[in-house]
């Protein structure tokens, strides 16, 4: 563990520059599938909350159950979209970052949809008659909904950042681990320890972490400024 | 004030009740009942135009949810309540504008609320920024303007509250309670208030439990007890002369449920 | 945060990614090469003659072959002779070509618990393993090493896979984890030889078998063939492989070294 540690500093120290293309492609893959995922999944999630239609149960059923998806299987399912040999082949998109967001925007888009559903639901209790009472058409509840409960889904958002940055499964499947192309942390901590490279794979974990560390302090940072400054 | 709002209020918001006002609205023989309880039975009422009606009545007589169906938000189950325009649909609602007793603000600065209730509305973009600074001025909020809604005093909530109702320019307006635990000070800003919504040509329902405020600023009174109207009559008749038991011993402070 | 502000870092997110590389190929390959440092120290000595930019799949033999029965890849780098030719024979490759060899070792605890040290032949020391029931850990997962496995336990008589829980372990992965994991246990199992000597975790572990002629690996490299899947860049894949079959690809190989050791020997005709 020391020398994994210290493996750790002397990465970032020497500010390793495969590292920085390994550590960049990680943060633009996942943070472009988060943002997808909730681009999809934040207007569905509030639909969920707050439209009643037939099906509705199942589909609130279905996304809690995907959120646990396996990622070898997301990764699977659009590896044989992706394929040559699959409707998608043509698109050439296969072994490319591009499929490793469309991928991680699998995985998280339920979490994305399951989770914002159960924020806004609780919101909508307490807005719905004021909301109706003013005559306010659906589209203009859910948006109403989803910016006022910015604070509460920015977390939301990180947890389905924290299921993307975390994952190998999926896009060592559809990215092929190539160097310079599709190679991620999660990837290169597979890789190394495949080579027996304990201390590296540990250390690249531990840069991981701090990653995932700065990116929730930042948002958090967004958070409370957001609560503070203009709310109070 | 009431002088300024008249002279710089009336173009943005004018009081003008053309043939497709709410008004007036007619309940006949209005009953409501939910999993077998009748909360009101056999209402018959009037609220006309430009006369400021007072429903009173002891707690659960039925006086929140006379608002409720006026405003469409529930529908009678016996009976028929009409409005002078016709059945009320969804964005029809925004005719009849309603200000709970506890005012649901969004989590957004005061302006953002106004801003949210102008858009939702349907008030054309340009003329909101004009109405937005009409409306804080109104509700005496203008340097709380960027304050969080929802860190206001109760005051400043409600006062809040009624501006985001009158942000509809409707025909009606219903407040239920709106100075229950306010202080003289702050009742008195809500009153001011309220009367400079009439200045506007808004006709005003008002739920309250405070006899003074009735006497002060109701034309009609209606008084509701378990459900049934047992007064209808003119303030003034109502205060000096209660035609009812009931009413007098509300009057007293005496009515036990 | 704003539906344009959103939509703006998005894009500005993507846009790197959508950079068009030039010209490039993608192999479906063995672990063992990628491991190893082997196509590190290959591929940019190609790139640079031909331009041409190689991205390395590494994912075991029988995925590769699988993957690129799919269609998804241009060349074919593995070691399992026997499936290599049934996927030319299926017309899904163009022809298989040798390109370079090793060999497999059978690794176990300094120790030898099993007494393998003094057989020089395979079958003769997987008959001890399983006489004594010390503990083997095969790959399991249809790669090359996997499919050399059973054909040595076959040759030897032998089919541990009834056996499977007890002292015979299958891990169902990469050759890289299928060694931390013998590691681990103390147990034994078959690696080839350029997976071992590159390996970083090696503890107490030693080469306990080699030099049997049975022990070979043989390596080799396919065009996936354009006319059964149309996408396949088969122009460029194929000076890559005249590159690698030519003296100076095997040159290369050759010169390939590892703790000053030479681990694949060039067997083009």
């Amino acid at each position: 563990m020391g020398d994994a540690i210290a493996e750790a500093f002397r990465l970032i120290a020497v500010g390793d520059a495969a590292l920085w293309e390994i550590v960049s492609l990680s943060l633009r893959v996942s943070l472009t599938a988060v943002a997808l995922a909730c681009l999809i999944g934040l207007p569905l999630g509030a639909l969920l909350a707050i439209a009643r239609f037939p099906g509705r149960g199942a589909l609130i059923v279905a996304t809690n159950s995907l959120m646990g998806l396996p990622p070898v299987l997301a990764g699977l399912l659009v590896y044989l979209l992706l394929s040559r040999a699959g409707p998608l082949g043509p698109l050439e998109l296969l072994y490319t970052p591009t499929a490793m967001i469309i991928a991680q925007t699998v995985l998280v888009t339920p979490i994305i949809v399951a989770l914002s559903r159960q924020v806004i639901a609780d919101m909508h209790q307490e807005y719905d008659e004021q909301l109706r009472s003013m005559g306010i058409t659906t589209t203009g509840a859910v948006l109403t909904l989803l910016y006022d409960a910015r604070l509460s889904l920015l977390t939301v958002a990180l947890a389905g950042f924290g299921r993307a940055a975390a994952e190998v499964g999926a896009v060592m499947m559809v990215g092929g681990n190539i160097n310079h192309v599709t190679r991620v942390m999660t990837t290169t901590i597979a890789l190394e320890t495949s080579k027996g490279n304990l201390a590296i794979a540990v250390g690249l974990g531990l840069v991981l972490m701090l990653i995932a560390l700065t990116v929730n302090g930042a948002l958090m940072a967004l958070r409370g400024t957001q609560g503070v400054a203009r709310h109070v | 004030m009431s002088d300024a709002l008249v002279t710089t209020g009336r173009r943005a918001l004018a009081p003008a009740r053309g043939p497709d006002s709410v008004l007036p609205v007619a309940m006949d023989r209005v009953g409501y009942t939910i999993d077998g309880v009748t909360l009101l039975d056999d209402v018959s009422l009037r609220i006309r135009q430009g006369r400021l009606t007072a429903i009173m009545g002891a707690n659960g007589a039925g006086k929140t949810l006379c608002l409720r169906l006026i405003q469409g938000l529930l529908h009678p189950t016996a009976g028929t309540l009409s409005h002078a325009s016709g059945p009320v649909t969804p964005t029809g609602r925004r005719r009849i504008a309603i200000v709970f007793q506890r005012p649901m603000l969004l989590r957004r600065s005061v302006a953002g609320n106004l801003r949210h209730a102008l858009k939702t509305y349907g008030v054309p973009r340009a003329e909101r920024a004009a109405m937005l600074v009409e409306l804080l001025d109104l509700a005496g909020l203008r340097a709380l303007a960027q304050r969080s809604a929802r860190v206001l005093s109760s005051g400043e909530q409600q006062r809040l509250s009624i501006v985001r109702a009158l942000a509809a320019d409707p025909d009606l307006l219903l407040l239920d309670e709106p100075t229950a635990n306010l202080d003289p000070y702050a009742t008195r800003m809500i009153e001011t208030l309220i009367r400079q919504a009439e200045a506007r040509g808004v006709t005003v329902v008002l739920v309250t439990h405070d006899v003074g405020q009735a006497r002060r600023l109701a034309d009609d009174v209606i008084f509701l007890n378990r459900g049934r109207v047992t007064e209808q009559t003119p303030a003034g008749s109502f205060f000096d002369e209660p035609q009812t038991a009931e009413a007098a011993a509300y009057l007293a402070g005496r009515l036990l449920l | 945060m704003t539906l344009r502000v959103l939509v703006l870092l998005i894009l500005a997110l993507v846009a790197p990614l959508a950079q068009a590389a030039d010209r490039f190929i993608v192999v479906q390959s063995t672990t063992s090469t990628e491991n190893s440092g082997l196509y590190g120290w290959l591929l940019p000595q190609f790139t640079a003659e031909s331009g041409i930019e190689v991205r390395v799949v590494a994912v075991g033999t029988g995925q590769a072959l699988r993957n690129a029965r799919n269609g998804d890849g241009d060349v074919l780098i593995v070691h399992a002779r026997a499936a290599e030719d049934a996927f030319v024979a299926d017309g899904h490759g163009v022809k298989r070509h040798d390109l370079m060899v090793n060999d497999f070792v059978i690794v176990g605890p300094r120790t030898d618990p099993a007494d393998l040290n003094d057989s020089s032949k395979a079958a003769a020391a997987l008959k001890r393993i399983a006489e004594t029931g010390v503990i083997f850990v095969s790959r399991g997962d249809d790669s090359g090493t996997h499919k050399k496995e059973l054909a040595l336990w076959r040759a030897a008589g032998l089919d541990p896979t009834g056996d499977g829980g007890a002292w015979y372990r299958e891990s169902g992965s990469g050759m890289g984890a299928t060694l931390n994991i013998a590691i681990g246990m103390d147990a034994h199992t078959l690696t080839d030889r350029a997976s071992w000597v590159s390996f970083g975790n090696k503890d107490d572990h030693v080469i306990l078998v080699e030099g049997d002629p049975a022990l070979q690996n043989p390596y080799g490299v396919i065009l996936v063939n354009p006319e059964m899947h149309p996408g396949v860049r088969a122009g460029d894949g194929q000076i890559f492989i005249d590159w690698l079959l030519s003296p100076a690809g095997q040159a290369a190989i050759a010169a390939f070294r590892v703790n000053g050791q030479q681990l694949f020997f060039p067997s083009a005709r």
